[in-house]
């Protein structure tokens, strides 16, 4: 049976599907949350160089890989509402930006308070750092754009520019710890293998897949907002159960 | 400043909690409340607007 994936991008299919997934994505990372916690600090073993301080990774990593994908998958969003004028692209690429705001906010806090006893500072102009802060400002640039512009069909074209511009420094961030000597490690995780502890690598694969249910979580109920916000001359809304209360 | 340096070193488990986990938890629990919120005040503009059309 052919599934018509069309019908789910038009906003009043969408806002009845993303109603009922968020109660999965919501618990199923609250769950994941307390697993990805428990193996990060009772069961993986002390770093024998790091020592307990290595902990702050299980969140610190995650919180970096999810900034730099949410903004992808904004600018991609983004991109497909510039190009095909589809209304719910847009609403998602703005739904997405605070959440990934959020996440790159917690990779530079969690990364300064790693940083402390580790290298001695809170804060390097390293390439690194630098780039994860840049991304910060992108974020913060695409919501204030966004928001700075009455008419919604507007913002939208003027910060989808911005997104997709912004995106060159995704692979700047990814990148840097190999194109500049910086201070900040490398990937410890690799295709190649790795040589991390097999509960470091769970906690941290648990971890990460909780943050990505939360983040999905997140986005689809603001997006049902944002949906509820444009579409309020609908008259689909009107005939929604909430709204009839 | 010092005297961080020395806690820090001392309670490294404390300090990962309070500053990393529970900052994160915190900023989590906000963005939660701020969309709950958004949703809430999103629903009584539709209601309201939707009451004054029936008004009318």
């Amino acid at each position: 049976m052919a599934i018509n994936w069309f019908k789910y991008s038009a906003p009043t299919t969408f806002y009845g599907l993303a109603g009922k997934m968020i109660p999965w994505f919501a618990i199923s990372a609250a769950i994941l949350f307390a697993i990805g916690l428990y193996i990060g600090f009772f069961v993986a073993p002390t770093d024998a160089q790091q020592g307990e301080f290595y902990r702050i990774m299980f969140i610190h990593v995650p919180a970096s890989i999810l900034s730099m994908f949410l903004y992808l998958i904004m600018a991609g969003y983004a991109a497909l509402g510039l190009i095909f004028r589809t209304r719910l692209s847009a609403m998602m690429a703005t739904a997405i930006a605070p959440t990934g705001a959020l996440f790159a906010l917690i990779s530079l806090w969690t990364g300064a308070l790693w940083g402390k006893p580790m290298w001695g500072a809170w804060w390097l102009w390293d390439a690194r750092l630098t780039s994860q802060l840049i991304l910060l400002f992108l974020y913060f640039g695409f919501i204030a754009l966004h928001a700075s512009i009455d008419d919604p069909r507007r913002a939208d074209r003027a910060a989808a520019l911005l997104a997709i511009v912004g995106s060159v420094n995704v692979p700047i961030i990814y990148f840097s710890v190999k194109w500049w000597n910086t201070l900040h490690q490398g990937s410890s995780i690799k295709f190649s293998g790795t040589t991390m502890h097999v509960a470091m690598q769970q906690a941290l694969f648990t971890m990460l897949a909780a943050c990505w249910l939360y983040a999905i979580a997140v986005v689809l109920a603001r997006v049902r907002s944002i949906i509820l916000e444009r579409e309020r001359n609908a008259s689909w809304i009107a005939d929604l159960p909430e709204v009839k209360q | 400043m010092m005297n961080l340096d020395v806690w820090m070193r001392e309670n490294p488990l404390l300090y990962i909690l309070l500053g990393s986990y529970a900052v994160a938890l915190l900023i989590f629990v906000i963005e939660i409340v701020m969309v709950k919120h958004k949703r809430k005040i999103t629903l009584q503009q539709v209601r309201l607007m939707r009451n004054a059309g029936d008004d009318q």
